[in-house]
C-alpha cells in the first residue's frame, strides 16, 4: 500500500495552483477477499475506527469492514455531532474520558481535520429537584476528574444569553453545569478520516456489501459471513452495526436486549453566530448547538415506539421544534432546513454492550442508545484491543453482555436522575 | 440586467402602487409583486452573495428553489431571516436587506473571497487548519459562514394550529391539481385544496393556454371560486405543504397575506385517506462556466415575471435550452417589446416546427451550439456561443433564459416513501410506485403537457374519492431527442449549487477522492444542501457525477427527500403551545387557596405544589421551620392531592396486587392499609405508597405524585399483555379526589371539632386504617398514614369539595395552632423521621433490598422483580444503601449531593455515598440527614468524610430517622 498524500496547508496551495488534480483517492474501493482475519461488519464511526486501531495499534492489518451502503450513512451520519463524558459511574467515566482524550487528539493522529470544536456544554436545571440531581452528579464527576463545574442562574445567563432565563420562563432556569471540554465535531470528517487512515495502513474496506447470513462451523464458531458479493471468510469478525443491531444477532441465532427507536434531528437555515455552546436543558430534554456553517443543530427525544425506519413522526417532530422557540424566544423566525432520522440501539440500562456474543469469535459493539458518536474512538480502540489480544480492555469489561444475566447494570439514566 | 415594468399585462395591482426599501435605497411596486419582481422591475441585477466566494448574484428563478435573493425582512422583533425575495410578497414600507454581505449586495467587501477561489475548493477545510489548532481558524470561520443575522430580541409572533381530516388532499392547484379537486369534489366528499402560491393555477400563469375553451388563468380562477362555494371544500392558498409523514399525516403551512407581519403562520396537521399530488415541476439550470453571472436566469422564471409580473427581465434575450419548453418563450418576450439575440440549443435536433416558427420570425436558432463564457462586471452583457463546427461568437445580450428541463416536484412523493424512477426519455425521475394512499398527476408525474393535464388530474381526483388503488403512472410523452452533455466542456466556473458555490470541477474532484457515492458527494461538496436543498441543483449534480464515474444515473442513486420541503420558522411548531400552554401545568383542586393564602409553588412531579406558605417579610426557610415546627406542636395541614389513586377491583385483585407488590397485600384485611414497594423487572423501585382494601374484591392503590398515570400504565401493561386471564379492572381516580393531610398531636382534635361521623378514638381507627365516612358533612375516605411520624389522618373528599374542607378545618383548627404546611416542611418532617422519598432518596438503580427489605425474599409467591433481586448482583453487600447520617457539626445541614469519602483515602476515585436528603430540624434543633452510602447499613457509626464546596466535612452512618424512634407519636 502506497503511502497517502498527507493533508496540509502547503499541499492545498499546491493543489490550488494546478488544479485540485493531484488528489488522490481519500480510500480505495477494492474487490474483497476471499478471506480476512478480521471482518468487521457495519462501516460507520465505530466500525472504521475499530479497523484502524486494529492496524495503528495492534498491526492487524488484514482487515475489510463491510458496509451495506455508503460508509457513514448510519447514526455516524445522523447525530448531532456532540462530544462530552458527563457521566456519572466510573466505568462510563473511564469509557467517555478516554473517548474525549482521543477525540482531542484525533485529526492530528488521522491528518484529517474532524473539526472538534471544543466550545463547551450547559446542562441546565429547572428545579430544586433537577438542582439537587446535578449537584450530585458534577460531585461524583469531579471526584473522578472529569471537567465539569456547577453554575447559578447568572452564570448560565452568561454563557447562553439567548436562553430565556427570566423568571417567568415555563421552566424558569434554576443553574446548571458546564463541561469545557465537551463541544462538536463534523460527524462526516470522523468518517472519513478514520476510513482515510485505515485504508492507507492496508485495511478494505468494502461499501455496497451488505451481509445476508452468518455462518458458523464446528462447536458453533463463527466462520465466514454471507454477502451479496459472496461469501467472505475470516477469524472474527465484530457487529458494528448501530440500529440493525438486533436483525443482525438474529442472523447469527442469538437475541439482544435492544429495542429499536427512531431519534431524530434538525437542523435550520444557516444564521450568523448566536450560539457559542452546546446547551442542553433537564426540563424538555432538548439539546443544541450551532454549527461552523451557521445551522442550529437540534434533538431532544426518542420517537414514540419502536421501529427501524429512518424518519420520524410529526408529533415528536413538533414537540422538539416547540421547545426551540419556547426556551429560546428569538429563535422563532429562525427556519427549520431539515429533519433526519436515526435508529438507535435502547438497552434497559443506557450504557453500550461492549465484548463477546453467544457464538465465538463474534464481537460485538452495539447499545450506545442516542449517544454513540461521542464515543467512537473509545468504541473502536476497546474493540480492536479485544479483538487483536483476546481478552476485553478493562475499561470494556464491564459493559460486557452478561451484565444483563448478572446485574451488573450500568445504569446511567438512573443512576444521576438525568436522561443521557 | 436593465429589467422593466411593461405596460401592461401580469396579476399585479398598477392602481395600488407600494413603496419598499432594499439595501438601504428606496424602491416602488405594486400590490401583488413579489418582492424579487419588484426588485427586477426596478432594474436591480445583483440582489445577493454566494455563500463561500461572495459571488455577485441575480434572481435565477421565480419561486421556492431560487437560490441566490436570501434577504432579512424587517428589523428588530420578529424579523424575518434568510427569506427569499421570490417569496416574499410586497408590501407597502418593506425593509429587506441581502443577506450575508456588507455593505450591500451590489458592493460586498468578502467579495475578495473570490481571489482565493482556486485555493477553496470543495471540502479543502478537510485538509487543513489542523496546525497549531482548530479553535485557532474556527472563530474566524464562523464568523464568516451563516447567512442573515437573526434578531436576539423575543419572538412576539404567535402562531397558530389546526388538525383536519379529509378524504382527499390535493397538493398543488395548478391546471392538474385544480382537475383533480373539481372531480373528487363531485363526489361530495370532504376535499382539502392547498397551493403554495397566493393565486391557484400554476404554470396557466405563465404559459399560454386555453383550458376548457377558456383562457387558462380565468379557467384556474373560476374553477378556484366554485370549489371554494361547495361546502365540504376547502381551498388553501399561501399554504405549503412541507412534510409528509406515515399514515397520510400531511403538513401544512398556511402563511398570511403580505404585510400581517405580526400575524403567524398557521400549521396543519392533515389526516387524509387519500392524497392527490399535483405539484408540478421545477426547472433545472444549465451547467456552462459564468452561468451564475446576473442576468442568467431560468427559462421559466423570465417567462413568470413577464406574465405574472409585468416584469420584462431585460432587453436582449438570449435563449440557451436542452429542451423544447424554453422555445416558448421567445415569442412573448418579442411581444413584450424586447429583442431576441439567438436561440441556442445544445441538442443537434430541436423541435421542427418550433424552430421553423422562429426563423420565420428572423430568429437565429443554433442548434447544438453551447454557451461557453458569459461576459460583464457585474451584470451579463454578452455571451460567447460556441457552434457544433467549434466556431465561437460574441453574442450581446442583457438576459440569458437557461432551460436544462424540468424536474417532477417529487420532494412530499419521495418523503411518503414512493419510489421514483430515471426515465431517460424526459430525463428527470418520476414517480414510479406508490407506498402510502397518494398518487401523482400532472407535470408531477412527469408530463408537462397541459392539455393533458385536465384528464390526468380529472382521473386521479375521482380515483382518490373513491379510494381505487392507485395506478402506475402513464409513461409521459417524450419531448425532442437529447444527447448533449450534461455540462459545457469549456473553461472556467460552471456552477451546479448556486447559493453554496459549488462547480461541475468541485463534484469532478470529489470523484477523484472516491466520494462517489451520492450521500459523500453531498456532504463532502455541500451540494444541495444550502437554503433550497437542492433543488436547482439535484439532478444536475447526480447527472454529472454519472458522466464523470460512467454510470447512469438511474445506477447513481438519489438523495433522501426531507421534511420539510422548504424552511418553515421554527416557531410555527410550537404553535398555540408556548407559554403557560407549553407544557401545561397541573394544578391541585385547592390552587386557588394555596394562591389566597400567597404559597409559594415549585412544580414537583409535574404538579405545581406549594412549597411554603411564608408570611409577611419570611423568608421560604423561615416558613418552612414555623410550618415544621407546628406539625410537630399543634398541627398543619397539607395538601396530598396528587397522590396517585388507583381503583383495582375484581375477583383476581388480590393476587394481581401480590404480583405487582413486592410486598403480600392479598392478607390486608378490608378497612386496613398497608405501605407497599412496587419493583420493576429490575428489582428496582419503581414507586411505593399506601394501599387500602376497601372491599374483598376492591384495593385503592396509593402511588406518588410523579408516578399516578406511570403507574396506572403499568398496571394496565401487566393486566392487558401478562396476565388477560386475570379477572381484573383498574380505575385511575387521582383527580377526583382531593386530599387534605391533617397531622399533628392535635389532629385528632381538630378533626372532632370539625365534625365527622367516624370514630376518631386510636383503638377504634388505629394507624394504618382506613374508613369511609363524613368529615365536615362531606362525604370522606379517611386514612390514617403518616409520612411525618405524627398523628395524620389523609382526608379525601371529592375534588370539587377540597376548598370546602380546607376552609372548614383551618377556621376551626387555626385557634389550636393549625398551620397550612407546604412541601419543603413535609419533606423535613419525613426525613427527622427517616421515611423514604422515592426518586429522591433512591434512583432508577435502587431495589428493594438496598432499602432494607430483604425480608421479601422469604415470600412463598413470585412477584415482579423478585428473578432479578436473587441474583448476586443484587445481593451485594457493599451496594448503596438507606442509611441515616448525623453531621459532627450539628448546627449546619449537610448539602443535598454531596459526596462521602473514607477518610483518609485519596480525594480522586468513584464516590462511597451521598446525602439525598438533609435539613435543619426546629423541633429537635439538629441537622438531620438521610443519604446512600456504600454498604451502608454494616457500617453504622462510622465516620466518614463529606465533600462539600465550603470544603470537607465529617458525618457518621447511623440508622435512618431521629425522630420518635419508638413510634409512640405515630401511633398516639
Amino acid at each position: 500500500v502506497a503511502a497517502p498524500l498527507r493533508y496540509s496547508a502547503w499541499r492545498l496551495l499546491r493543489e490550488g495552483l494546478r488544479g485540485q488534480t493531484g488528489w488522490a483517492p481519500a480510500w480505495r474501493s477494492p474487490t474483497p477477499r476471499p478471506r480476512y482475519d478480521v471482518v468487521i461488519i457495519g462501516g460507520g464511526g465505530h466500525g472504521l475506527a475499530t479497523a484502524f486501531y486494529l492496524a495503528r495499534v495492534h498491526g492487524v492489518t488484514n482487515v475489510a469492514v463491510l458496509e451495506k451502503g455508503w460508509i457513514g450513512g448510519g447514526n455516524s451520519g445522523r447525530n448531532t455531532t456532540i462530544i462530552r463524558s458527563d457521566y456519572y459511574y466510573p466505568q462510563s467515566i473511564a469509557l467517555y474520558g478516554l473517548a474525549l482524550d482521543l477525540y482531542e487528539k484525533l485529526s492530528n493522529e488521522l491528518n484529517y481535520n474532524i473539526m472538534f470544536s471544543q466550545r463547551g456544554m450547559v446542562v441546565t436545571g429547572h428545579s430544586r429537584h433537577d438542582m439537587e440531581a446535578i449537584a450530585r452528579l458534577t460531585g461524583a464527576m469531579r471526584l473522578q476528574g472529569v471537567d465539569v463545574r456547577m453554575l447559578d442562574r447568572a452564570d448560565v445567563r452568561d454563557r447562553v444569553p439567548v436562553l430565556d432565563c427570566s423568571p417567568q420562563a415555563r421552566f424558569p432556569v434554576w443553574g446548571g453545569y458546564v463541561q469545557e471540554r465537551a463541544g462538536t465535531a463534523r460527524h462526516d470528517a470522523v468518517v472519513w478520516g478514520y476510513a482515510r487512515a485505515a485504508d492507507a495502513l492496508g485495511v478494505d474496506i468494502i461499501q455496497n456489501c451488505e451481509v445476508t447470513g452468518i455462518e458458523t462451523g464446528a462447536g458453533g464458531v463463527f466462520n465466514a459471513v454471507q454477502t451479496n458479493l459472496g461469501r467472505i471468510g475470516a477469524e472474527k469478525a465484530a457487529l458494528v452495526v448501530a440500529g440493525n443491531s438486533s436483525r443482525l444477532a438474529d442472523m447469527a441465532g442469538f437475541r439482544l436486549p435492544i429495542l429499536s427507536y427512531g431519534l431524530q434531528a434538525f437542523v435550520t437555515e444557516p444564521v450568523k453566530p448566536v450560539l457559542d455552546v452546546v446547551s442542553r436543558s433537564l426540563a424538555t430534554g432538548l439539546y443544541i448547538s450551532q454549527s461552523d456553517k451557521g445551522g442550529l443543530v437540534f434533538g431532544g427525544a426518542l420517537d414514540l415506539y419502536p421501529s427501524y425506519a429512518q424518519r420520524g413522526n410529526l408529533p415528536t417532530a413538533a414537540r422538539v421544534i416547540g421547545a426551540v422557540a419556547e426556551q429560546y424566544p428569538s429563535f422563532g423566525p429562525i427556519r427549520l432546513l431539515r429533519q433526519w432520522s436515526g435508529v438507535v440501539d435502547v438497552v434497559h440500562d443506557s450504557s453500550p454492550i461492549l465484548g463477546e456474543s453467544p457464538v465465538p469469535g463474534l464481537y460485538l459493539n452495539c447499545g450506545w442508545g442516542t449517544g454513540g458518536f461521542k464515543a467512537i474512538p473509545a468504541g473502536g480502540a476497546l474493540l480492536a484491543h479485544h479483538l487483536a489480544t483476546g481478552a476485553p480492555h478493562p475499561i470494556a469489561a464491564p459493559f460486557a453482555l452478561n451484565r444483563f444475566a448478572t446485574g451488573a447494570l450500568i445504569d446511567e439514566a438512573a443512576g444521576a436522575g438525568i436522561a443521557h | 440586467v436593465t429589467g422593466e415594468r411593461v405596460a401592461a399585462g401580469g396579476d399585479i395591482d398598477r392602481n395600488r402602487p407600494l413603496r419598499f426599501r432594499f439595501d438601504g435605497r428606496q424602491y416602488g411596486g405594486f400590490a401583488g409583486d413579489s418582492l424579487a419582481s419588484a426588485l427586477l422591475a426596478n432594474g436591480v441585477g445583483v440582489v445577493g452573495r454566494s455563500f463561500k466566494l461572495h459571488r455577485p448574484r441575480g434572481l435565477l428563478a421565480a419561486g421556492v428553489e431560487e437560490p441566490n435573493a436570501i434577504v432579512t425582512v424587517g428589523r428588530g422583533p420578529g424579523a424575518g431571516v434568510n427569506l427569499r425575495a421570490t417569496e416574499v410578497e410586497l408590501f407597502d414600507g418593506l425593509d429587506a436587506r441581502a443577506v450575508n454581505c456588507w455593505p450591500s449586495a451590489r458592493f460586498d467587501v468578502a467579495a475578495i473571497n473570490g481571489l482565493a477561489s482556486r485555493f477553496l475548493a470543495a471540502g479543502f477545510y478537510y485538509k487543513t487548519f489542523m496546525w497549531p489548532h482548530w479553535r485557532l481558524f474556527e472563530p474566524a470561520i464562523r464568523r464568516a459562514a451563516g447567512l442573515g443575522r437573526p434578531t436576539r430580541e423575543p419572538d412576539p409572533v404567535r402562531h397558530d394550529e389546526l388538525n383536519a381530516h379529509c378524504e382527499v388532499l390535493v397538493v398543488g392547484a395548478g391546471v392538474a391539481g385544480l382537475a383533480a379537486a373539481r372531480a373528487a369534489a363531485r363526489t361530495g366528499v370532504r376535499i382539502i385544496l392547498a397551493e403554495q402560491s397566493p393565486r391557484v393555477g400554476g404554470a396557466l400563469r405563465w404559459r399560454d393556454a386555453r383550458i376548457e375553451g377558456t383562457p387558462g388563468k380565468a379557467w384556474a380562477d373560476q374553477v378556484a371560486e366554485d370549489l371554494a362555494n361547495m361546502p365540504d371544500v376547502r381551498v388553501l392558498t399561501r399554504t405549503t405543504a412541507v412534510g409528509y409523514f406515515d399514515h397520510n399525516t400531511l403538513a401544512l403551512v398556511q402563511r398570511p397575506s403580505p404585510g400581517e407581519s405580526q400575524s403567524g403562520l398557521r400549521l396543519w396537521r392533515v389526516r387524509a385517506a387519500q392524497v392527490v399530488l399535483a405539484t408540478g415541476a421545477l426547472e433545472r439550470p444549465l451547467v456552462f462556466p459564468g452561468n451564475d453571472r446576473p442576468g442568467v436566469m431560468l427559462a421559466s422564471a423570465v417567462r413568470r415575471y413577464l406574465f405574472e409580473f409585468g416584469v420584462r427581465a431585460g432587453h436582449r434575450l438570449v435563449v440557451f435550452t436542452r429542451h423544447d419548453d424554453a422555445y416558448d418563450l421567445v415569442e412573448p418576450w418579442l411581444a413584450a417589446g424586447g429583442e431576441v439575440a439567438m436561440l441556442v440549443d445544445a441538442r443537434v435536433n430541436g423541435p421542427a416546427d418550433r424552430i421553423a416558427r422562429l426563423r420565420d420570425l428572423g430568429i437565429e436558432v443554433r442548434l447544438g451550439a453551447s454557451v461557453t463564457c458569459t461576459r460583464g462586471t457585474p451584470i451579463l452583457s454578452a455571451v460567447d456561443v460556441q457552434s457544433c463546427d467549434g466556431g465561437s461568437q460574441r453574442i450581446r445580450a442583457d438576459v440569458l433564459a437557461m432551460s436544462g428541463g424540468w424536474n417532477p416536484a417529487l420532494d412530499l412523493f419521495r418523503q411518503s416513501g414512493g419510489k421514483a424512477i430515471w426515465d431517460p426519455r424526459i430525463e428527470a425521475f418520476r414517480p414510479l410506485m406508490s407506498v402510502q394512499a397518494e398518487r401523482s398527476c400532472g407535470a408531477a408525474a412527469g408530463t408537462l403537457d397541459l392539455s393533458t393535464a385536465v384528464a390526468d388530474g380529472e382521473a386521479a381526483g375521482s380515483e382518490a374519492a373513491s379510494g381505487a388503488p392507485q395506478r402506475s403512472p402513464c409513461a409521459p410523452a417524450v419531448d425532442s431527442e437529447r444527447r448533449p452533455a450534461w455540462q459545457v466542456d469549456a473553461p472556467g466556473k460552471a456552477f451546479v449549487d448556486f447559493q453554496n458555490d459549488v462547480t461541475a470541477a468541485d463534484i469532478a474532484l470529489a470523484t477523484r477522492e472516491n466520494f462517489v457515492s451520492v450521500e459523500h458527494l453531498k456532504r463532502y461538496t455541500t451540494l444541495g444542501m444550502a437554503v433550497d436543498q437542492g433543488k436547482t441543483s439535484g439532478v444536475n449534480g447526480l447527472a454529472i457525477l454519472g458522466e464523470l464515474t460512467g454510470r447512469e444515473i438511474a445506477q447513481v442513486g438519489t438523495t433522501s427527500a426531507r421534511f420539510p420541503y422548504t424552511p418553515v420558522d421554527l416557531g410555527a411548531f410550537a404553535g398555540l403551545a408556548r407559554g403557560e400552554l407549553f407544557r401545561p401545568r397541573r394544578h391541585m383542586p385547592a390552587h386557588g387557596w394555596h394562591v389566597a393564602r400567597g404559597a409559594v409553588f415549585e412544580e414537583y412531579g409535574g404538579w405545581t405544589r406549594p412549597s411554603s406558605y411564608p408570611r409577611e417579610g419570611e423568608t421560604t426557610l423561615a416558613a418552612e421551620q414555623r410550618e415544621a415546627l407546628a406539625v410537630r406542636q399543634a398541627a398543619g395541614l397539607f395538601d396530598g392531592s396528587p397522590l396517585g389513586k388507583i381503583e383495582v377491583v375484581g375477583p383476581d385483585a388480590p393476587r394481581f396486587l401480590d404480583l405487582i407488590y413486592a410486598n403480600v397485600m392479598s392478607n390486608l384485611k378490608v378497612g386496613r392499609a398497608r405501605y407497599g414497594l412496587m419493583l420493576n423487572d429490575h428489582g428496582v423501585i419503581l414507586d411505593d405508597g399506601v394501599t387500602a382494601r376497601l372491599a374483598e374484591d376492591r384495593f385503592l392503590v396509593g402511588t406518588t405524585g410523579a408516578g399516578a398515570s406511570r403507574i396506572a400504565e403499568w398496571l394496565e401493561e401487566w393486566l392487558q399483555c401478562e396476565w388477560p386471564q386475570l379477572r381484573v379492572l383498574t380505575a385511575p381516580v387521582t383527580t377526583a379526589w382531593g386530599v387534605a393531610t391533617l397531622s399533628g398531636p392535635k389532629a385528632r382534635q381538630i378533626l372532632r371539632a370539625v365534625g365527622s361521623d367516624i370514630d376518631l378514638a386510636a383503638e377504634s381507627f388505629p394507624h394504618m386504617a382506613f374508613r369511609e365516612g363524613r368529615v365536615a358533612d362531606i362525604p370522606a375516605r379517611v386514612f390514617r398514614v403518616s409520612y411525618t411520624g405524627d398523628l395524620s389522618f389523609e382526608i379525601n373528599v371529592p375534588a370539587d369539595r377540597t376548598e370546602e374542607l380546607w376552609n372548614r378545618l383551618m377556621a376551626v383548627g387555626a385557634p389550636s395552632g393549625l398551620e397550612p404546611v407546604g412541601l419543603d416542611a413535609w419533606m423535613l418532617l419525613r426525613t427527622e423521621k427517616g421515611y423514604l422519598h422515592l426518586g429522591g432518596d433512591t434512583d432508577g438503580t435502587t431495589n428493594a433490598l438496598d432499602v432494607g427489605w430483604g425480608h421479601i425474599l422469604k415470600r412463598k409467591t413470585d412477584f415482579i422483580g423478585r428473578r432479578s433481586l436473587i441474583r448476586r448482583e443484587d445481593q451485594r453487600g457493599d451496594r448503596f444503601q438507606f442509611v441515616g447520617l448525623e453531621p459532627d457539626d450539628l448546627t449546619r445541614p449537610l448539602p443535598v449531593g454531596a459526596h462521602l469519602r473514607t477518610p483518609g483515602e485519596v480525594m480522586n476515585g468513584p464516590t462511597e455515598g451521598y446525602v439525598t436528603s438533609s435539613g435543619f430540624s426546629p423541633h429537635l434543633a439538629r441537622a438531620v440527614s438521610l443519604g446512600m452510602v456504600r454498604g451502608g447499613r454494616s457500617r453504622l457509626g462510622e465516620r466518614v468524610q463529606v465533600v462539600t464546596e465550603q470544603g470537607l466535612r465529617y458525618a457518621k452512618i447511623a440508622s435512618p430517622g431521629v425522630f420518635d424512634p419508638s413510634g409512640a407519636r405515630l401511633n398516639a
